[in-house]
């Protein structure tokens, strides 16, 4: 049908210095596969609600649980961090922040952005809430 | 890639040129892009809603969920981001799975995964806003 041409391949991950924008572009990644399947939580917590207490009392001994908790709050950093990374790619596809000092900046400011707004988050919910 | 006796007279390039590989041009590019941007507005009222929410039980959870302003923002942020992981996990698949038959069926099954989690949340939502 078709005749391949021999076009030159793109070397693989493992020949690369690992750098962090790199690494934060793996993480980028990781957390949006994350978030996919973290969805469902969102679902199924929606969807509980409109069921029913019984339904909705499993949903809070889920998050209430340990695992539940650290579940949620992986979530929760996966949701800030992947938001800010994602900001940086607008910055790039504007076309601003290619210099190397700009770009690991960007990269630095998302990663501690991340973990501090989630820290905060959590923060307000537990003086907030707590039962979560 | 034509053979050298192919009856076309179009070259590699222009075949490409249009709507290129994905046949569709940059509209998942750009559809990646709004739904980013609506999520980046939408996010700061979500987490407030979902704040709110802590430490309720079903009944109070469905009357603020009920709330028209409420309900509307958890309906654009569901949607925004159904679609927008749609796309990201197609890319991730297109990108890590080789094989033609394994690439449709799990480009399929994105499309299930994701039509569900979104309908399954708009229905809760919706049904949450009627009371019924």
């Amino acid at each position: 049908m078709t005749a391949r041409i021999e076009r030159p391949l793109s070397p693989h991950l493992q020949t690369y210095r690992w750098t962090l924008t790199m690494a934060l572009s793996i993480v980028h990644r990781a957390t949006g596969i994350a978030l996919y399947f973290g969805t469902l939580l969102l679902a199924w917590w929606l969807i509980a609600a409109a069921s029913g207490p019984t339904a909705y009392a499993h949903v809070q001994a889920f998050t209430g649980s340990i695992i539940g908790r650290l579940i949620v709050f992986g979530y929760t950093w996966s949701l800030l961090h992947h938001l800010l990374s994602g900001l940086r790619h607008f910055v790039w596809d504007l076309g601003y922040g290619f210099k190397q000092s700009e770009r690991e900046g960007l990269t630095w400011a998302a990663l501690i952005g991340g973990i501090s707004l989630t820290v905060l988050v959590w923060i307000v919910a537990y003086t907030i809430g707590g039962g979560r | 890639m034509s053979a050298p006796n192919s009856p076309s007279m179009r070259t590699p390039l222009a075949r490409v040129r249009n709507l290129g590989a994905s046949h569709s041009g940059t509209k998942d590019f750009w559809r990646q892009r709004l739904t980013a941007v609506a999520m980046t507005l939408l996010i700061v009222p979500v987490i407030v809603i979902v704040l709110m929410l802590l430490g309720r039980n079903q009944a109070g959870a469905a009357q603020i969920l009920g709330s028209m302003p409420i309900a509307i923002v958890l309906l654009l942020f569901i949607i925004a981001s159904c679609w927008h992981m749609k796309i990201g996990m197609q890319v991730v698949i297109e990108d890590y799975v080789h094989s033609e038959k394994v690439k449709l069926a799990s480009v399929m099954a994105n499309n299930f995964f994701c039509i569900a989690v979104a309908l399954a949340s708009i229905y809760a939502i919706l049904k949450l806003s009627s009371g019924v």
